[in-house]
């Protein structure tokens, strides 16, 4: 697999290419809740909020209909203000009269209708055109998660603060939701299929082990759980789920009922111990999810976030720097989805098979031996 | 911005950066041997996203790993920015940068008819170096309504706006400028300040424009971009739009405020840095000239036919980001066709659907090489279409009469005038293509997926630095040419492919030339194979090719062409497979023809490759 170019030479620490998936017992989890557009912040600093609390609201303009009155009508454009029986500000309803040209003792009789509820907000005495707005539509934001306002954007949001574990997965589908923690299976190799999947499951979150099948996720969309959570789906599966291939990976704007999120990759793929344990250590605590995940600009990973009162560890370090005994996943063939620890991270370029010359590090798998991967070939597991 | 420390001849070190969507380049230039030349380079992952949010730190990891392996000293101590000038073993006299971090410069633009106005202003923003988020006019077949959600909903950069010819339409144009008011659109990068927007159309209405629009948003009027249906300028429009993504856009992403005092010359954005390395290249050599930026996200086609300089961004074309989408519109089964190993689709959805989640690795294997360079050919391939939607003659302008003799009706004329024949040098930069583990494998890709046609020198980037020199060149243009010629710009060698097809087996052309050392050399090709002549790099020979009846090869079909043949590290493709290229639809027989080719060109280790079948 790889030209044996033998050295001596040793790097102590390397800066990791790929950023590594947090799997949190305790952390301090922040969250921005911001609205679309300036509005209210119904919040005070220091106050304590619920999954489903509303921190602020505004109002959303309506999408506006330009109505074409100079055709419609079929005068000039400096004739429609005679016309127009309505002017700007005035409310219309969707079918009511807005002008009328009549000629002729009423043979010919034109008229223009408001294709909405709403409100003039132009007549262009340039083009003729009436600019129609329709009411605007409230937007709430909750809490998504239970904690404390730690800050306050004037008119545009809140930060909320909370002690959680905090787990990423690779990809999700679907948004923000919430639920009880349930683990319908017994090792994190074995497959979260429909038949695990009962009526009383409703509302839950459910941890599968190694694959999140079609037949699963169509019962768990029946029967109204929260979410899916498992190592891996299989790709024409999440075809046929979107109802088209994905195409780049900017997810959790999908309506599915029922929130996705795999933690390792496509394919059938064991979810590490380590997430299944953590997550096991949880059952029975409620969890808040999103899908939401943004590979290239903004590398937003899905995430389960579980509130508890469990101290912290240590603080988090900016920059994860891989040295030697630092924990690591192996993600791109061959010896996809293996963990191991980081024996020796060689300074010389070595020619893997592919022929590229690249720089590398040896990997001790959980069963003794040592492979040689490209170093943008692992991530490391993040503790 | 700073200016010019040193004058262009005083000045022995430059440094250039590009900040990409993943990696920060950084790289090293000196003339301390009396000419400029490429010393090193230096990279970095990009830190615009969370929890860093400042590209500067991203720029002096890549720039630490110049210094670390050069011994130069280029960072000031404190962080606060690059030693400018030199001083002894400290320092560069100039310090620029190109960047496309956080998605580049994301424009949406509009016209009053499709395929003039808007078309033209299409053009003008991918010129500019910006990724086209929506085309809008009069006749897109879209309600207003559907146009007023989408332009709400895209939170554009940047809005270009063109229509009427001056003198022309009125009425029109200022109804779409009233549905761009009314649409009120926002900034992507923030809530806080006036979205910019270019008008260039009718001048008539530009104080009208200027009532409508001045309070909402930053406007920028400039001159009309189809000023007559004859005439389209550009030029006005593209330097509006890279003065106000400067002032407006860059300014506004993280850490630019302080890169922006850091640079000497404005930053660019990649593709325009890349579009003025591929100009270079058409300038110096005087050809008809086609090149590509493959990257992880986009693809970038930039030609130079005839003088005209025209890109296109396909931007959700790519290697790593966007795969899974090259496999989408391409489909599996054409990404299936160029491999000559026997994978079902699920097999190849899964691999690249992984990679898409973790774009940043490479293959290991041979056969994972082989599975990316097969998804390459398909985004070329598509990347080219999309050029050639883009590559047009005026539309709505008056033909010529030699046009018109030609074709009754305008109708019949082709749309694009990106001809494979006329095209006589290819070029090819980005990570994919300039990593490649052997050279002949990127020569290969390009031509198996453009298919090049007559007589065409083909080139590649040799460690990505076309964007460097392209913003380079704006400043010091010989430094970056001599750069560009001996270190940047590989010569892989020359494509001789004639356009037709004929029977298996039959001669289809015959090839013969001198070599410097004297030796006649003589070649007979038949259709459907390929064979590869080894030609140094460097050496330039003159050479007669006579194709058989029917075959074209640039001199009219069955005519003999003199002409001259450049050697490179790829050597002389003779390509019989013939034009267009036409693979088997049974899978064992196409894999086996390809193993052959493959065999062939010596693209992949044979006992290696050996090994996968």
């Amino acid at each position: 697999m790889v030209d044996v170019m033998e050295s001596d030479k040793s790097s102590e620490e390397a800066f990791a290419y790929t950023p590594g998936l947090k799997v949190k017992r305790s952390m301090t989890v922040t969250k921005e809740r911001r609205l679309p557009l300036l509005g209210n912040i119904l919040v005070k600093e220091g106050d304590t909020v619920s999954y489903d609390d509303i921190v602020a609201e505004t109002e959303v303009p309506g999408d506006p209909e330009l109505v074409k009155v100079t055709s419609i009508l079929g005068v000039d454009v400096d004739e429609v203000y005679d016309f127009l029986f309505k002017r700007e500000g005035d409310k219309v309803q969707a079918g009511e009269v807005l002008g009328q040209y009549k000629m002729f003792f009423g043979l010919i009789n034109r008229e223009v209708t408001s294709p909405i509820d709403g409100e003039i907000e132009s007549i262009s005495k340039l083009t003729g055109q009436v600019i129609l707005r329709p009411d605007p539509i409230p937007v709430d934001v909750n809490a998504y998660i239970p904690g404390k306002i730690v800050g306050i954007m004037p008119r545009e949001g809140v930060t909320i603060e909370t002690q959680a574990a905090f787990i990423q997965g690779i990809l999700g589908l679907g948004g923000e939701a919430h639920g009880e923690l349930r683990i319908v299976v017994d090792t994190p190799d074995e497959e979260l299929t429909a038949d695990r999947i009962s009526e009383e499951d409703k509302g839950y979150i459910l941890i599968g082990g190694s694959l999140i099948t079609l037949e699963a996720f169509k019962r768990a969309v029946e029967i109204g759980a929260a979410g899916l959570v498992a190592g891996g789906m299989n790709y024409t599966d999440v075809t046929s789920i979107m109802g088209e291939a994905i195409g780049v990976a900017i997810t959790g704007h999908e309506e599915l009922g029922t929130t996705l999120i795999i933690t390792e990759g496509f394919g059938k793929m064991n979810m590490s111990n380590r997430t299944f344990s953590l997550l096991k250590s949880f059952e029975g605590r409620v969890a808040a999810i999103n899908g939401a995940t943004q590979i290239r600009a903004g590398v937003l990973r899905p995430e389960i976030i579980i509130p508890h009162k469990e101290e912290q560890g240590a603080e988090e370090e900016l920059t994860a720097g891989m040295t030697s005994g630092t924990p690591v996943r192996i993600i791109r063939e061959p010896n996809f989805g293996v963990i191991g620890a980081v024996v020796r991270l060689p300074v010389e370029l070595q020619r893997v098979e592919s022929g590229s010359k690249v720089r590398v590090l040896v990997v001790r798998l959980d069963d003794g031996t040592e492979v040689t991967v490209p170093r943008a070939n692992v991530e490391i597991i993040e503790e | 911005m700073a200016t010019l420390k040193r004058t262009p001849e005083e000045m022995r070190f430059i440094l250039v950066t590009d900040v990409g969507s993943t990696t920060t380049k950084a790289r090293f230039f000196s003339n301390e041997s009396g000419e400029w030349r490429f010393v090193v380079a230096g990279e970095a992952p990009t830190t615009v996203e969370a929890p860093y949010e400042d590209v500067t730190m991203g720029v002096q990891n890549a720039v630490r790993e110049v210094e670390e392996l050069t011994g130069h000293k280029i960072l000031m101590p404190d962080g606060s920015g690059i030693i400018v000038p030199h001083e002894g073993d400290s320092g560069v006299d100039l310090y620029c940068t190109t960047s496309s971090a956080g998605g580049g410069l994301q424009m949406m633009v509009g016209g009053f008819i499709k395929r003039i106005t808007a078309e033209s202003a299409n053009r003008a923003a991918l010129g500019a170096g910006a990724i086209v988020m929506d085309v809008f006019a009069e006749d897109d077949g879209r309600p207003p309504y559907r146009k007023i959600r989408r332009i709400r909903s895209l939170r554009p950069d940047m809005i270009l706006v063109a229509g009427g010819t001056d003198g022309g339409d009125r009425t029109h144009v200022i109804q779409l400028i009233e549905l761009i008011k009314a649409s009120d659109p926002k900034p992507r990068l923030g809530v806080s300040y006036h979205l910019p927007l270019v008008y260039a159309g009718n001048k008539d209405v530009r104080s009208n424009v200027k009532d409508l629009l001045s309070e909402n948003f930053a406007l920028e009027i400039v001159d009309n971009l189809r000023p007559v249906l004859e005439v389209e300028n550009t030029e006005p429009a593209r330097r509006a739009v890279h003065e106000l993504f400067m002032e407006h856009v860059m300014s506004h992403a993280p850490g630019y405020p302080r890169l922006m005092k850091w640079t000497a010359v404005d930053i660019m954005p990649t593709p325009a840095g890349e579009g003025m390395a591929i100009q270079l290249i058409a300038d110096t050599f005087k050809k008809n000239t086609i090149g590509v930026g493959l990257g992880g996200a986009t693809t970038n086609v930039y030609s130079v036919v005839d003088g005209r300089f025209v890109r296109s961004v396909s931007a959700n074309l790519g290697m790593s980001y966007s795969v899974c989408n090259v496999m989408k519109e391409a489909g599996i089964h054409n990404i299936i066709r160029w491999l000559p190993f026997d994978r079902d689709e699920e097999d190849i959805g899964k691999r690249l659907s992984n990679k898409m989640i973790r774009p940043t690795t490479i293959p290991q294997t041979l056969e994972e090489l082989i599975i990316e360079h097969s998804v390459a050919r398909e985004a070329l391939r598509l990347g080219l279409v999309h050029h050639k939607s883009i590559a047009t003659r005026l539309k709505g302008a008056k033909l010529g009469e030699a046009f018109l003799r030609d074709s009754i009706f305008d109708q019949e004329l082709e749309e694009t005038y990106i001809d494979m024949l006329r095209l006589e040098v290819i070029a090819g930069t980005g990570g994919l293509l300039s990593h490649a583990p052997d050279r002949i494998q990127s020569m290969m890709i390009i031509t198996d997926a453009w298919q090049p046609e007559g007589v065409t020198w083909m080139f590649q980037d040799s460690v990505f630095m076309m964007p460097h020199l392209g913003v380079l060149s704006t400043v010091y243009r010989d430094a970056a040419w001599n750069i560009f010629d001996k270190d940047c710009l590989v010569r892989l060698g020359t494509c001789i492919a004639p356009r037709g097809t004929a029977s298996i087996g039959s001669n289809i052309m015959k090839i013969s030339w001198q070599t410097p050392d004297g030796i006649d050399y003589e070649e007979t090709v038949k259709a459907g194979e390929i064979k590869r002549i080894k030609l140094s790099e460097g050496v330039e020979v003159d050479a007669t090719i006579e194709p058989a009846r029917g075959m074209d090869i640039g001199a009219e079909p069955g005519q003999t062409l003199e002409t001259k043949v450049m050697g490179g590290i790829g050597g002389i493709i003779l390509d019989g497979r013939g034009r267009p290229l036409q693979l088997p639809d049974e899978a064992e027989k196409r894999m086996s023809l390809l193993r052959e080719w493959l065999s062939a060109v010596e693209m992949y280790p044979e006992e290696l490759i050996s090994r996968i079948y």
